[in-house]
């Protein structure tokens, strides 16, 4: 749990340029280890996803990267940054590496060719050397693997219901044995029992083949059950970062503690919902100081005058976790 | 198959429209055309063919709409469609056969070209957004308002003279007679070169908008996202990916607008006095010949019905959405 | 003879999810317009539409000749007494030209008119009443689609004898209403189905106050897309009637002056006076309006917006271009942007709270 496989530096990201632009993502940082769950929650428009599909530059225009890096550890070799790749290495790099499993399986596969033909696609591009006959029995490896009869190789998307789609793509993330599987709400077009059943299968998975995965939903009660840690984001910025078992039992930022009322939990002793007042800030005028401050039920003095940085808390457990809030004073700034 | 069935009872039913407008028009023609020329070619007219022009424009007094339009029908199964005025006594059938292999060749070809081009040229621009093509697009967009033939009447007009390689009129040299030969062949393929072109410039500009538009559509699909992430090469993620599904808009437009084209292209016939069916018509209008004008009209709806089949059996093969499961 | 583009894929089934357009709800609307008047190439498109219109109407009296009258200077070139020279007669053809205008927009506008309520008519009809009445109405729509709507319009006109220009204009807006019609079905089927027209059909509203509120201010830029394309297709069809000599050649317009033209040889003469002014005229009347399209086409789906600024500088000087699939990276130095200090160690408990308003749950 110790080695990082892929390290965030101060990642900005913007919408737009010049005066309009909307910071979408603001000095972010973040280290993922290497066999681990990270979830990473927070509301719509928190910059999970852009900060997801920023790290290995798959935003649309007008989204640009203004600064940071984004450090892979490779299984063997020296770590590097994927920022600064060229389009060719990133094009090799990607898949390969970091695999991602994307929001909404309705659209994610081409509605035009057949499932084989997109799994193959991948090894075609990544291992040309392949034969024919090993792409196809390795893209029946696969469906076998995520539970789906190898048979259906041939069927089109649209012949395929939504939780099968989403077993497709997750397939096709695996395909390439990547060290890193970035899931972005992977299952919120599914119904609750199919959500836990893919979910379920792939920590399965995961402790079978020893990837990592960023796990990115707003759905704070998934993210306790199925993550080993987790960072919550308000703003473009992360509030709090620590174990799902502390953030769960003992949050320290109050938006962490919001996000927690507002879902019913699983398991465990029952709680009141709450939800958090006001809605979630305008990124093009962002607050002064902590972003949080006007919705914060316990916001003070130094709260709308300075930004808080993420730090360790003082509390006992405060070595494995940090957190930024004035309400927590932090030793040393980390990052 | 299922949709295929249902296209094909559509097309039958849209020709059964058309036919049955085309036995109505005529009955609002003011006067007795077919009287008029009777008197003209006194004695030269058999009494059978008076009977087929009066069934043509129902001026049979004594026979029921009904009845007429039974007659009607018969007579168009038998491939009569009456004596053309201009061309008397020739049938209009016999005129309507010389004339239609010429428009089919140089419209379908000219057609099929310009859709393949434009729809290429319209993947460029929508994937290189930003880059050289977007200048294609005010020049697409006037040429596209340009009137076919008047895009003719400018190309006679640069393009031809006495020792001009292009020919300004007809669909071959005079002199010769049409056969299969090395004379007349290339002969005829001299002479629609610059009808061709024009069809061809004043019809691409629409495929490239409309497939760049697409283009930029499909292109923020998730699919395309994806197609990313896996490093597929650029290659592959614009043709495969977003080419491919941006084209299935794109063919039933092509399916669609087949109408608007044909019209636009019979007058360029015109203007290089093309021996085709647009040329024909126009005589026709010229010599108020109203059977050569409905026969014109039959053959040309029935010829964009039968390319309208056709796409839509390209968009079948195209699109794995409308092929029935299993 | 321009295809619509943003509206094929709509009448696509199945690929409607991928050109919803973001139809805003009424209250909206009027910001929404706004914006559209700011598009550039809309703004370019109505201004030299209303220089047309303006012609139309003060075009006969600025003439400065009768266009019928015959004069001395038969075909002559350009010059300070006729700025676009003369025809076989010595007309004047800047005359003509200015005189005909009236007639292109009069048949261009009132055939249009004339399409589109036909259209609204039957298309929103068959989306929000469904059933039968759909299946019948699709399948009409579906018929003029196909048949080839030119020859059609020349075959009807040809029976008409000297036909006036509103006459000219009503047949071409009988036969072409089916586009738009398909498109406004697929558009009413869509809208149907959202939240805030259910609820009006819900709480028991009328349906014609349904479709008069709820349905027709959310088509608005449909309905004029729509439009715009028939005016179009209108003046390019009576420009063709008025040149093929099928109607009659005593009104001017620009068709007539392409067809004295052509009759008298004026490409044997190399007259290109006589041929070009005509040609421009329509072709770019034809551009302001299919800008005025682009423009509503890019206001319903954003997607289509130019790009903006697609080149920009690197912190080290390199231009990269936007595009998708590789984010642009400005700079990957791992410095903060924000200079942030640690969190001292303050004592929430003995601060002063920050006073504020609650906020309504």
């Amino acid at each position: 749990m110790t080695q990082p496989v892929l390290e965030i530096r101060n990642l900005n990201v913007e919408y737009g340029l010049g005066e309009q632009a909307v910071r979408a993502v603001r000095d972010v940082n973040l280290t993922l280890h290497r066999g681990e769950v990270l979830g990473l929650a927070g509301e719509s428009g928190s910059g999970k996803s852009t900060l997801a599909y920023g790290l290995t530059r798959l935003l649309a225009p007008p989204g640009v990267i203004t600064g940071g890096q984004v450090v892979y550890h490779p299984e063997k070799g020296d770590p590097y940054d994927v920022l600064g790749l060229s389009d060719r290495e990133l094009r090799s790099f990607r898949w390969a590496e970091t695999a991602i499993v994307f929001q909404g399986a309705m659209n994610s596969l081409n509605p035009v060719h057949k499932i084989s033909t997109q799994l193959t696609d991948v090894l075609r591009a990544h291992e040309p050397t392949m034969s024919e006959h090993s792409r196809n029995a390795r893209a029946r490896e696969m469906l076998k693997l995520v539970g789906i009869s190898p048979d259906r190789m041939d069927a089109y998307p649209h012949q395929l219901s939504g939780g099968m789609r989403q077993r497709v793509m997750i397939g096709m993330a695996l395909i390439l044995q990547p060290q890193v599987v970035i899931m972005d709400e992977p299952t919120t077009a599914l119904d609750v029992v199919m959500q836990r059943q893919i979910l379920g299968q792939l920590i399965e998975l995961r402790e079978r083949l020893g990837f990592s995965v960023i796990f990115i939903t707003h759905d704070l009660s998934l993210l306790v059950e199925f993550s080993n840690r987790i960072a919550i984001m308000y703003g473009g910025r992360i509030v709090e970062e620590a174990p799902a078992g502390s953030i769960y039992r003992d949050a320290l930022h109050p938006y962490s503690k919001g996000l927690l009322g507002s879902f019913p939990a699983l398991r465990g002793p029952r709680r009141e919902l709450t939800g958090i007042p006001g809605s979630p800030p305008d990124l093009k005028g962002m607050p002064t100081g902590c972003s949080f401050h006007p919705r914060c039920p316990k916001a003070f003095d130094p709260c709308a005058g300075n930004i808080p940085v993420l730090g360790r808390p003082g509390t006992p457990d405060g070595s494995a976790r940090t957190v930024a809030c004035w309400l927590h004073p932090t030793e040393q700034p980390v990052g | 198959m299922k949709y295929f069935l249902q296209r094909l009872a559509f097309y039958l039913f849209t020709a059964w429209a058309a036919i049955t407008l085309n036995f109505f028009i005529p009955r609002m023609i003011p006067g007795d055309p077919v009287q008029a020329l009777v008197t003209k070619y006194q004695g030269q007219l058999s009494s059978k063919a008076i009977e087929s022009l009066y069934v043509l424009f129902g001026l049979d007094k004594e026979a029921g709409i009904w009845d007429e339009y039974v007659s009607y029908w018969k007579q168009l199964l038998s491939g009569d469609l009456g004596l053309s005025f201009t061309f008397f006594p020739t049938p209009v059938s016999e005129i309507i056969s010389e004339s239609l292999p010429w428009t089919l060749l140089l419209v379908g070809i000219t057609t099929v070209i310009s859709f393949f081009l434009g729809t290429g040229l319209g993947v460029l621009a929508g994937w290189r957004r930003g880059s050289w093509t977007d200048g294609l697009l005010p020049v697409t967009t006037f040429l596209s308002s340009v009137p076919y033939f008047w895009l003719g009447i400018i190309a006679i007009y640069l393009l031809t003279g006495p020792d001009s390689f292009f020919p300004s009129s007809g669909g071959f040299d005079s002199g010769l007679v049409p056969a299969w030969d090395q004379y007349f062949v290339p002969s005829a393929i001299q002479h629609s070169l610059l009808p061709a072109l024009t069809i061809l410039i004043s019809s691409v500009s629409g495929w490239i908008l409309s497939m760049r538009n697409m283009m930029v559509t499909v292109s923020s699909e998730d699919y395309i996202t994806v197609a990313h992430a896996k490093g597929l090469s650029d290659r592959r993620v614009a043709l495969s990916y977003a080419a491919r599904n941006a084209l299935l808009p794109n063919v039933s437009g092509f399916a669609l607008s087949l109408g608007f084209i044909v019209g636009g292209t019979l007058l360029v016939e015109i203007v290089f006095s093309y021996p085709g069916v647009g040329f024909a018509l126009f005589q026709a209008l010229g010599a108020s010949d109203y059977p050569l004008m409905q026969g014109v009209f039959l053959i040309i709806t029935i010829s964009v019905l039968v390319a309208n089949l056709l796409a839509d059996i390209a968009y079948l093969l195209l699109d794995p959405r409308t092929r029935k499961e299993g | 003879m321009t295809i619509p583009t943003s509206s094929i894929e709509q009448v696509i089934p199945g690929q409607g999810s991928m050109a919803q357009p973001e139809t805003g709800r009424p209250a909206k609307a009027k910001r929404q317009r706004f914006r559209f008047v700011s598009n550039r190439k809309a703004t370019t498109g109505l201004v030299i539409l209303g220089v047309y219109v303006l012609l139309a109407i003060i075009g006969p009296w600025i003439a400065p000749y009768d266009p019928g009258a015959r004069g001395g200077n038969l075909v002559q070139p350009p010059s300070a007494d006729h700025w676009m020279g003369t025809t076989h007669l010595g007309q004047d053809v800047f005359s003509q030209l200015l005189v005909g205008t009236r007639s292109v927009m009069f048949v261009g506008f009132f055939a249009g008119i004339v399409a589109t309520v036909l259209s609204v008519l039957i298309g929103v009809t068959a989306g929000y009443v469904g059933g039968k009445t759909d299946e019948g109405l699709s399948a009409l729509s579906n018929v003029f689609l196909v048949i080839p709507a030119l020859p059609l319009i020349i075959i009807i006109t040809s029976t008409l004898e000297n036909a006036e220009d509103w006459l000219i204009a009503l047949v071409i807006g009988l036969t072409s209403w089916s586009w738009n019609a398909r498109v406004l079905r697929a558009q009413t089927l869509s809208l149907r189905r959202r939240d805030f027209v259910e609820a009006s059909r819900a709480s028991g509203e009328r349906t014609w106050r349904v479709i008069g509120f709820e349905l027709l201010p959310n088509l608005t830029a449909v309905i004029a897309s729509g439009f715009v394309g028939t005016v179009i297709f209108a003046v390019l069809s009576e420009i063709t009637l008025a040149f093929i000599g099928v109607t009659s050649n005593t009104t001017w317009n620009w068709g007539t002056i392409l067809f004295w033209a052509q009759g008298q040889q004026a490409l044997a003469q190399s007259a290109w006076w006589w041929f070009v002014p005509a040609g421009l005229a329509i072709a770019l009347l034809g551009t302001a309006l299919s800008l005025i399209n682009f423009g509503i086409d890019e206001f319903v789906s954003p997607r289509l917006r130019s790009a903006g600024k697609t080149r920009i500088k690197t912190t080290s000087g390199r231009t990269v271009r936007m595009r998708i699939g590789f984010t642009p990276v400005l700079s990957n130095s791992p410095e903060p942007h924000t200079r942030a200090r640690p969190v001292p160690g303050v004592d929430p408990h003995g601060a002063t709270p920050v006073v504020r308003k609650e906020v309504a749950p």
